[in-house]
């Protein structure tokens, strides 16, 4: 079994020293910095989520990876997650083709809803539309991704006859997954359209999720498809104790999800909520590099999933923390996980 | 032996395969139903929901006892009223704007009351709506358990809420019974309890708390 590990980033915004928050163009020139760093520990890939708020500027992640590919020659790029309801299928498929291009075919996507929904009233969308409109344009994604002339029609974007599509790619499909929450149906439509499975988990035991890679195998073969890979993305902070990370990350972490709770529906963390979710069962991977390792390995293990994704950083943590966070993961974390489930 | 108490659980998305899984364990008949056909919900049920029956919406509602609406609001105002009449209905859904959109017909007054204006003909009381669905399974406990939670259970029918309450304690959760859909109120996004983790007393508070700030 060949496994992958990755990290993601929401862009966001860092701190300095004293907690004083940098500049939206500072972090992001520190988001280049650590793609590259990424790749020189030897993490397998790098992804950057679409976000369009305060604390998480980071509205165009393609231009962002295309700098990482500039730098880069290993580390695979893509998005973590394309907010594809409220965007153009054409588009997207044009961004992602165009950083395949430039990285030697390296691009991946991640298509989502984004459970972030700030960019539907900023590009005009209803939310109370989001499912017709993210079934329509996967569909139309999958189209594109097969290459040549496409035709298509639906209610969401203008129609397209024998349309050519640029540009092309030179060695077929770059891979593209449909991240899921835990709605059963997003998993059958994934496996209808073809796309590889991407869970993500960011609250309770990520054990329960394990019906959700059967049925995505299960319903792979029932559509007559090959097997295709699952990836686990989850959030987390490595450091050189468990103690030190729980100390980096619990504010940042508080400050965040109180902060987002009202529109997200989420609990309001507390410490003994932390607790449950950074010990074995939960789903925030944060401490030293054996505690998140061997979380990684039976999460791995328990899901029939292949990769996974550390989704590193929060806002209000220093450039320098993540990058210590980066160094950890790629040269212990990523070692040991090999390891235990070799 | 009694019968099982005959649930139809309306939707398969994030919330109605959890509130089925947990009325099977706690030994209810238990139908799923989708807008679609069940045979393309057999995979899901076999796999995420084992021991619930895929069933068309028509018949998992006429067998039920109790039919539970676990769909998006916006869905909810396709459904011919009709369908459901005569039943005791479970609203656990939300109107929640900031993350599925603004709805008119929900914009005044409880959402619960407007679906029991839109179903007449049915009984419906408002209850499993305030806690992440992501958490539901999670946080059951059974009867006595010191971290036992509490459900908010809100009807105009003492008898129909009565009922909800005792499918609540089944399922690991500490009904508090509230005396109307409109106060109901206090389990809506925004509102007190919703998203939150407490226990009977502190449910209690913090809905008194609510009640007296708007007194």
């Amino acid at each position: 079994m060949t496994y992958t590990f990755g990290l993601d980033t929401f862009g966001d915004r860092n701190g300095d020293a004293d907690g004083k928050p940098l500049s939206h163009a500072q972090t992001i020139r520190n988001v280049v910095d650590e793609g590259v760093f990424a790749e020189q520990v030897g993490v397998d890939f790098f992804g950057i989520g679409e976000h369009h708020t305060e604390y998480f500027p980071m509205p165009a992640g393609d231009v962002v990876l295309a700098a990482i590919a500039a730098r880069t020659e290993r580390i695979r790029l893509g998005s973590a997650v394309t907010v594809l309801s409220s965007d153009d299928p054409v588009r997207v498929f044009q961004r992602y083709s165009t950083l395949n291009a430039i990285s030697g075919g390296r691009a991946e996507v991640i298509l989502g809803r984004g459970s972030s929904i700030e960019s539907f009233p900023l590009f005009g969308y209803d939310l109370a539309d989001y499912e017709e409109l993210f079934d329509e344009k996967a569909a139309l994604f999958a189209e594109l991704l097969k290459g040549g002339p496409v035709t298509w029609e639906g209610k969401t974007r203008a129609p397209l006859l024998h349309q050519d599509v640029v540009p092309h790619t030179e060695s077929g499909p770059f891979p593209a997954w449909i991240g899921v929450g835990g709605n059963p149906q997003s998993v059958i439509r994934a496996a209808r359209l073809g796309f590889s499975l991407a869970l993500a988990i960011i609250g309770g035991p990520p054990a329960r999720f394990a019906a959700y890679s059967q049925l995505f195998q299960r319903a792979l073969e029932k559509f007559g498809r090959p097997p295709l890979p699952v990836l686990v993305h989850s959030p987390g902070h490595v450091a050189a104790t468990d103690e030190q990370a729980k100390d980096e990350f619990w504010p940042r972490w508080q400050d965040i999800i109180t902060l987002i709770a009202p529109e997200r529906g989420f609990a309001i963390p507390t410490e003994e909520s932390f607790d449950r979710e950074t010990g074995p069962h939960g789903a925030l991977y944060v401490g030293s590099p054996e505690t998140v390792a061997q979380k990684i390995a039976s999460t791995l293990r328990a899901l029939d999933a292949t990769r996974f994704d550390l989704k590193y950083g929060m806002p209000g943590l220093t450039h320098e923390q993540l990058m210590t966070n980066i160094e950890l993961y790629g040269h212990q974390v990523i070692p040991r996980v090999r390891e235990l489930l070799s | 032996m009694n019968e099982p108490i005959r649930l139809a659980v309306l939707g398969a998305g994030h919330v109605g395969p959890v509130i089925a899984r947990l009325a099977i364990k706690a030994g209810y008949a238990v139908a799923i139903a989708t807008s679609g056909d069940p045979e393309d919900m057999a995979l899901i049920t076999e796999l995420v929901i084992p021991g619930a029956r895929p069933r068309w919406v028509s018949d998992a509602v006429a067998d039920a006892d109790i039919v539970v609406l676990a769909i998006p609001l916006h869905r909810f105002l396709h459904i011919d009223p009709a369908s459901l009449g005569g039943k005791l209905v479970v609203d656990a859904m939300n109107y929640w704007p900031a993350s599925d959109g603004v709805l008119k017909p929900f914009e005044e007054g409880g959402s619960s009351e407007i679906v029991a204006q839109r179903l007449a003909g049915s009984t419906v009381v408002k209850a499993l709506n305030h806690i992440g669905y992501h958490e539901l399974e999670d946080r059951a406990r059974p009867v006595g358990a010191s971290d036992r939670q509490a459900v908010g259970v809100a009807g105009d029918d003492p008898a129909a809420a009565a009922a909800i309450a005792g499918l609540v304690d089944r399922i690991g959760y500490d009904p508090v019974c509230l005396g109307s859909l409109r106060a109901g109120r206090v389990l809506q996004p925004g509102g007190p309890v919703f998203g939150a983790v407490l226990t009977l007393p502190e449910f209690e508070q913090a809905v008194y708390e609510d009640a007296r700030s708007l007194a």
